[in-house]
């Protein structure tokens, strides 16, 4: 990773020094998440050439920015962080005279919790965590959490978790009908006591587990729904529930740094990426929606009416954003988490 | 000797390179420790005690009144460490018989077989990993073979156990073993083996009292090259073991990730290298107190 985040830099450092006439813009986005095709685009239409780094983590964008001195111009961090980029002041707000087609983000997208009004950041993917089930070893509702938390008898010892604390923890606050960031006694205590148990029935907590479900090692597991549509274009036993007790969904959104060297640059790629065939390009290639109107028609046949990337209206309702919690908060979370994987 | 004085001037650059490199971190962890995590990450410059007591002690989650020992960070500690105990011992015992026979190769040969074995180091370790996984997982090749041939009927569940964690440490960590074995075999005294042997000891006796001692350097150097990196092992367990327990390392990238508390993954990161130093002055004190062969 940092011989990777290294050769980023070098390329970045001679593509300034070689910067065309109309000038660069530096983009800081998530590991293998950027379709090549867009920078290419846009710099066909535009004469500004794009630079990519990767990051593989909120935390390292975060910490990496508050450094100073990195160079960079748009920045693409998750909802739950939104509020410290902007309370820190490390984003600007849109300059609505060139970002123009803030009116193609999709209704539902525009007033979020995290940046209502869409005031600094802009939808680049959207997703949600559920459960992946393989219907040829359980037949029952997917729709349940319980499955993972609680498995019956054909899905025990059979069964993969993803690593991830903050998804983990919200869906077994939720089935105790918890809030995101509770401080209730009882329900974290029982929350600890049901993953304490389920833990037994787990066989592993893996990231990158696509082809080990496909294979069959895993026979259900909490899961991305973009990960779980590839999982079922490989194996088409394997489907996607939507946790009806509470599920999260989780938004990465494209901003501007303050300290960003181009920043006009910065707002015209912005804009740029809001075009409808522009926001499919992105769909296409990191599997996951991405908030702009009209973008469907331009997503590949696969990805249009996939169950995994299109919410079932019975389902949207159960769909929760994710919240950043206080350090106290959190630190129950990791003590839990902690015993759990000790 | 004249002339010592400039001479040790020579290494002053690769000193300012160690200073700069490694102390200047390592300060950098040593302070954050003793501060308080910060808002989404990072700290605050207030001293605390918080992440040392942290680290060895625990508060209820629900009744903050009590206190206990940190069994979750204590278990996790020895995990990693009992995990790296047996890979140096298992790197130990492959390694011996392929070092020895590698240095009783004619002059000529050795060189093919020490290139034979650098081989995996061509190859990404994470790429390593994933092939052991394809060759052990339920449909791998492994399973295939011996379903195929009738010798199990159902697969053998090996992916994701501690067999599992063994056999990719081993397999990762052999080379380091086999090299400074076999550095120590070839400078051995093959004439001190055939003296043993014409004052009648036995086979034991030799390997006992005239190959062991002589290549004990080896030893020494293997084990320590074994044993450090893998008690920071992060990939192997993970994807082998499927990261159903934490080891060191996770728990550690834990803190500086989503746990959000830099200042116990600080402390944890410098509980951690004082036990690796700590470890490497008692084995060298216990077992490197006598170098090699007595001479008498």
């Amino acid at each position: 990773m940092k011989k990777l985040t290294g050769w980023a830099s070098a390329a970045l450092l001679s593509s300034t020094a070689l910067a065309s006439a109309e000038g660069v813009v530096n983009l800081y986005n998530w590991g293998n998440y950027t379709n090549p095709e867009i920078l290419e685009r846009f710099t066909a239409e535009t004469g500004i050439e794009v630079t990519l780094t990767d990051f593989d983590s909120n935390d390292t964008a975060l910490a990496r920015i508050r450094q100073g001195g990195h160079g960079f111009d748009i920045v693409v961090p998750s909802d739950t962080y939104i509020d410290t980029w902007v309370s820190e002041g490390l984003i600007q707000p849109l300059d609505r005279e060139i970002v123009t087609n803030l009116g193609n983000i999709a209704p539902q997208w525009v007033d979020v919790p995290f940046d209502p009004g869409r005031e600094y950041t802009v939808p680049w993917a959207w997703g949600t965590t559920g459960v992946i089930v393989d219907t040829s070893v359980y037949s029952g509702d997917v729709n349940n959490i319980e499955l993972i938390i609680d498995p019956p008898a054909e899905l025990q010892g059979r069964i993969n978790v993803i690593p991830e604390m903050s998804d983990v923890m919200a869906m077994t606050i939720y089935y105790h009908g918890g809030e995101r960031c509770t401080t209730d006694q009882d329900t974290l205590r029982a929350v600890r006591d049901t993953l304490m148990s389920a833990k037994p029935h787990w066989l592993a907590l893996d990231y990158g587990a696509v082809d080990s479900y496909a294979a069959g090692d895993f026979a259900a597991g909490i899961y991305w729904n973009g990960a779980s549509m590839r999982v079922r274009l490989q194996n088409d036993n394997f489907v996607y529930g939507y946790p009806a007790t509470g599920y999260p969904i989780w938004m990465d959104n494209a901003a501007v740094l303050s300290d960003a060297p181009n920043p006009e640059n910065a707002m015209k790629f912005i804009n740029f990426v809001l075009q409808p065939e522009i926001a499919a390009l992105i769909s296409n290639f990191a599997r996951y929606s991405n908030g702009v109107t009209g973008s469907e028609e331009f997503m590949d046949e696969e990805m249009r009416d996939a169950p995994e990337i299109n919410v079932p209206a019975e389902q949207a309702e159960a769909g929760r954003w994710g919240q950043a919690c206080p350090q106290d908060v959190n630190n129950i979370h990791t003590q839990i988490w902690t015993e759990l994987m000790q | 000797m004249r002339g010592h004085g400039w001479k040790w001037l020579l290494c002053t650059p690769a000193l300012i390179v160690l200073v700069l490199a490694a102390s200047g971190p390592l300060l950098i962890v040593a302070v954050y420790s003793f501060l308080s995590p910060g808002n989404m990450g990072g700290v605050v410059w207030e001293f605390s005690l918080e992440a040392w007591f942290r680290v060895f002690f625990r508060r209820d989650i629900f009744e903050p009144d009590q206190v206990a020992w940190n069994t979750a960070h204590l278990q996790v500690f020895w995990r990693s460490i009992w995990l790296s105990l047996q890979t140096t011992f298992i790197c130990a015992f492959l390694g011996f018989p392929t070092a020895w026979f590698i240095a009783t190769r004619p002059r000529h040969t050795r060189t093919i077989w020490l290139f034979l074995i650098t081989i995996p180091f061509w190859t990404n370790l994470l790429i390593r990993t994933f092939a052991i996984q394809e060759m052990i997982r339920n449909n791998g090749t492994i399973n295939a073979v011996l379903i195929w041939t009738g010798v199990i009927d159902s697969p053998i569940q090996m992916m994701f156990s501690e067999f599992a964690v063994l056999l990719g440490m081993a397999y990762v960590f052999l080379p380091l073993m086999v090299l400074p074995l076999y550095a120590a075999m070839e400078k051995m005294d093959f004439s001190l083996v055939e003296a043993g042997y014409d004052l009648y000891a036995s086979r034991l006796n030799v390997l006992w009292h005239i190959i062991l001692p002589q290549v004990k350097p080896g030893f020494i150097a293997g084990s320590i090259l074994v044993f450090i990196p893998a008690i920071g092992a992060y990939v192997t367990p993970r994807i082998l073991g499927g990261g159903r327990t934490m080891m060191l390392g996770n728990l550690i990238a834990l803190q500086f990730g989503q746990g959000r508390n830099w200042p116990l993954g600080a402390a944890l990161a410098l509980l951690m290298l004082v036990m690796v130093v700590g470890a490497l002055i008692f084995y060298l004190r216990v077992v490197g107190r006598s170098d090699g062969v007595r001479r008498g």
